[in-house]
């Protein structure tokens, strides 16, 4: 199926690949992530040593799930969509595309070293030093050409809307990349070719950091995975979007507003006033475009909505959809300040970004996977779709005991904060906050591996995919109604 | 009066224009007459496997 005999011939192989360096590096971000939740919950795991602390794994795990597992599925799903709907052939060929993809695999092991190592450029989401930011930044552009090549010598007449959703993520995040890495290295005045300082200071500083990180979520992991299912959900769907010229205005929308949420994350700061209530209020006009989107995807299925009980790849995706409206409602009330002198610097927020990314980002990132990893290889199906069925399940009570843990520990550490007694003292001292977190903690830590459960299930499945097994129950006709 | 306070006050108002340019797009993209080609470009994703095949 992947070779095209009368049609446009396109460049699979380089999407193969991609999808390989996906599935490793999202069940090694996933792994790094529970271990260090165990950590939270027993610092004895710590292990004593400087390499393995929580402040050196933290990026590890955050920058392998966003960067190398995101990364990379936007990689794949980028090259393979826009050639798909361009009738195009990938522009620059194998040889760009193996350019970008073992640069950016060597970028990735080379910045989790320097993390491990202990060096930082201390820019949360955007730690690494300031030659690993350039080394990006060619390799991004790489990227921006073979996109934007491809778009460039389409025979289909209009760009389909997952491409304006990539080509505004790749734009954006190269805007973001380069304004947050503003730095002087030391080595300029004889310092550590390791050490670099950022133009910005105190405010400032804090300031564009979080215009990059909250547009990191807006860009990387929103845009770009709506691209996604602007693509996979008909496909898989075998029906047209339901309204493409709301497609349109939930582009336009989201072009417009996001950029302007940042500030939600400086709330009761130095920053001044008028930029925390600017960026509230864009975070909650973006109610807007992200229902209307979740409404667009949900819809889809309208007619069809019985794949849901029979397609486990349809559930994947039509559930990260419905999770993609929940963490988008419940994002803009966090950002409402009345609420945030609550949930700031507790566990909310921490379970609020996994609703987003496991519930979101890694459902449609799976649902994606098993559309495609067939496709690509040239099977009809998946090895076995009840092993869909049961990383669906465990996956998704994974995602429910970490986002239900988070909120009762974050919501109770948030109230503890606050709590004085007769006296006007703080009733409570720090070390009770955390003693009264420890059994929310494990709760989390056990649905973070009931979710690295399910990726091996994936795994496993897609190795006996790739191998051309099909699995027994898939051969034996259908039973009963049931399918 | 100068051309350039004009501009600058034009310039102030840069909220409303993005508003104005945003319902712009609003108005495009629901204007009846559009329907028929935006709504046909949805099949573009779904062509795709005729080909294939």
């Amino acid at each position: 199926m992947s070779s095209n005999t009368d049609a446009t011939r396109y460049c699979e192989d380089v999407v193969k690949k991609f999808v390989l360096a996906a599935i490793f590096w999202g069940v090694v971000g996933f792994l790094a992530g529970d271990f260090i939740a165990w950590q939270l919950a027993f610092p004895a795991l710590n292990l004593d040593l400087e390499w393995t602390s929580f402040g050196r794994l933290r990026p590890v795990h955050t920058s392998a799930v966003i960067f190398a597992f995101g990364g990379n599925i936007l990689f794949s799903t980028s090259l393979y969509v826009v050639q798909r709907t361009s009738r195009a052939e990938l522009f620059g060929g194998r040889g760009l595309g193996n350019f970008i993809f073992w640069n950016f695999q060597a970028l990735i092991v080379v910045a989790a070293l320097t993390y491990v190592l202990g060096f930082t450029s201390g820019q949360e989401y955007a730690e690494p030093e300031w030659w690993i930011d350039l080394w990006l930044t060619v390799i991004w552009v790489a990227y921006l050409i073979a996109f934007a090549g491809t778009i460039m010598k389409r025979k289909e007449p209009h760009i389909y809307v997952a491409n304006w959703f990539f080509f505004s993520m790749i734009l954006t995040v190269a805007m973001l990349h380069l304004g947050n890495n503003l730095a002087v290295p030391a080595a300029l005045f004889g310092g550590s070719l390791m050490k670099s300082y950022n133009v910005f200071g105190g405010v400032q500083n804090a300031m564009t950091q979080w215009w990059y990180g909250h547009n990191a979520v807006g860009f990387f992991l929103t845009a770009g995975f709506l691209a996604m299912m602007y693509y996979f959900v008909p496909k898989r769907a075998e029906r047209p979007v339901y309204s493409y010229r709301l497609s349109i205005v939930h582009f336009w929308a989201l072009i417009f507003l996001y950029i302007w949420a940042g500030p939600h994350h400086l709330h009761y700061t130095a920053l001044p006033d008028w930029a925390q209530t600017l960026g509230m209020t864009f975070s909650i006009m973006l109610w807007m475009p992200s229902w209307g989107g979740m409404i667009n995807g949900l819809m889809t299925l309208s007619g069809a909505w019985d794949k849901l009980r029979t397609d486990p790849v349809m559930r994947f995706l039509v559930t990260s959809v419905a999770f993609y409206g929940m963490s988008t409602f419940e994002g803009p009330m966090m950002s409402i300040k009345a609420v945030n002198s609550l949930s700031h610097y507790t566990d909310w927020t921490v379970g609020h970004v996994h609703s987003g990314a496991l519930g979101w980002v890694a459902f449609v990132t799976f649902g994606s996977l098993y559309y495609l990893v067939p496709k690509l290889w040239g099977r009809k199906e998946v090895y076995s779709l009840k092993l869909v069925g049961t990383h669906f399940w465990v996956a998704t009570i994974g995602v429910v005991l970490y986002i239900t843990a988070m909120w009762i520990s974050g919501i109770m550490q948030g109230l503890m904060w606050r709590a004085y007694d007769s006296m006007g003292f703080l009733q409570y001292s720090f070390i009770e906050t955390v003693e009264a977190m420890h059994p929310y903690y494990v709760i989390r830590a056990l649905g973070g591996l009931l979710f690295v459960l399910g990726a091996l299930v994936m795994v496993y499945n897609f190795v006996k995919t790739i191998k051309g097994d099909v699995a027994e129950e898939s051969l034996a006709p259908a039973a009963s109604g049931a399918r | 009066m100068t051309l350039e306070s004009i501009v600058e006050f034009l310039r102030s108002l840069w909220g409303l224009w993005l508003m104005v340019l945003f319902l712009g797009i609003v108005f495009y993209a629901f204007r009846p007459g559009n329907k028929t080609r935006l709504e046909s470009y949805g099949d573009i994703p779904l062509r795709d496997e005729d080909k294939e095949r």
